[in-house]
């Protein structure tokens, strides 16, 4: 496989490309970046269970997005799985020691095998982690109403003051889980 | 012009909803279909794996502020959409089908859910490592405990929904 392909991009070629789905989905025909409104679409086509947030013409709404998040999901796969990088990510050296001083010490693939491999699902810390954190997520977003494509590129793109307010939040959330939550939800078995 | 979306029951935030979704409202019968939206989430989602934004050890990276990259990102990917954003929306004016750009703009309120809801996001963001892009671009690569993690987040979704009447907007 040539290495070209299997090797990861900067930054400078990666955010830029990220930036343009803003003003391409809007040129494409009027639709919004936001990924987040699939968990809603999906929740809607699924058991809207008379929730007026969830009731409301799902496939009319939401049939583009659900189309390309279907996409990101064979993106993924061609660049993730099929594509892979073979080496472990080039992570900052102070970002290593401190993954080591929390347990995580294994840096190939994605994300840490230690966390998400099924067998982690057995422990409390990988249910936290897994089952915990994606609620928070999908939570959070719907209340904020976006996550960082809806609000932290389309709304910031279209400078919206929601959009700025929901990114601060963002960031004060990640600092706090880093900081706080991730290492004590690490400390258990 | 299609009809917009049914009337909600709970008349309070129901501007909200509406403008939320609005944009689909204004359906374009010329607008290209839905390959176009699968190929276009495809390249998204090898840009998102690529450019390693959906790495957990990138987004530890980021929090504890001891690397570049997501910062590059972020700083890079934003001047873009703006510049990309206003232009469409100031100069050309038009989407592909010669539709009138129209984004329905994001009511303030109190500034409560954006600033809760963004935090609660963001725990859950350093947890997984993952905005809800990435979680599917992670499943896509492999990672399929993220499966668990999509449907813990649509049920975190589908609370909100049950609870929004309940929450400070």
């Amino acid at each position: 496989m040539p290495d070209i392909l299997l090797r990861p991009w900067p930054w400078y070629v990666a955010g830029p490309l990220i930036g343009l789905f803003a003003p391409l989905l809007l040129w494409l025909g009027n639709r919004l970046f936001g990924v987040s409104s699939n968990l809603r679409h999906l929740c809607s086509a699924i058991a809207p269970r008379g929730i007026p947030y969830l009731t409301y013409d799902w496939r009319r709404e939401g049939g583009w997005n659900l189309a390309f998040v279907a996409g990101i999901v064979v993106g993924g796969l061609l660049a993730g799985l099929v594509f892979a990088n073979p080496e472990p990510v080039a992570v900052a050296a102070s970002t290593r020691a401190s993954l080591a001083s929390l347990g995580i010490h294994e840096l190939t693939g994605l994300v840490p095998r230690e966390l998400f491999a099924w067998s982690s699902l057995t422990t409390v810390r990988g249910w936290i982690v897994i089952v915990g954190g994606g609620f928070l997520v999908g939570f959070g977003t719907a209340y904020a109403g976006g996550c960082t494509s809806g609000h932290g590129i389309s709304g910031v793109a279209n400078l919206e003051t929601p959009s700025f307010i929901a990114l601060g939040g963002f960031f004060a959330g990640g600092l706090l889980g880093t900081f706080v939550l991730l290492p004590l939800v690490l400390g258990l078995r | 012009m299609t009809t917009p979306v049914a009337p909600r029951a709970d008349v309070e935030l129901d501007d909200d909803d509406v403008h939320e979704l609005s944009a689909e409202a204004t359906r374009d019968p010329s607008a290209p279909g839905l390959w176009i939206y699968l190929l276009a989430g495809t390249v998204f989602g090898i840009v998102l794996t690529k450019g390693e934004a959906i790495s957990w050890f990138r987004i530890q990276e980021m929090f504890r502020f001891q690397g570049f990259h997501m910062f590059g990102i972020f700083a890079t990917a934003l001047p873009t959409a703006i510049v990309g954003v206003q232009l469409l929306k100031r100069r050309w004016r038009r989407t592909l089908g010669g539709q009138a750009i129209a984004i329905p703009p994001k009511h303030l309120g109190s500034g409560v859910r954006y600033a809760v809801g963004g935090t609660i996001f963001g725990l859950g963001w350093a947890l997984t490592g993952a905005c809800p892009g990435p979680l599917f671009a992670l499943l896509g690569s492999g990672a399929t405990t993220m499966a668990v993690a999509i449907a813990s987040a649509m049920l975190g979704t589908w609370t909100y929904g049950r609870l929004r009447h309940r929450l400070p907007h």
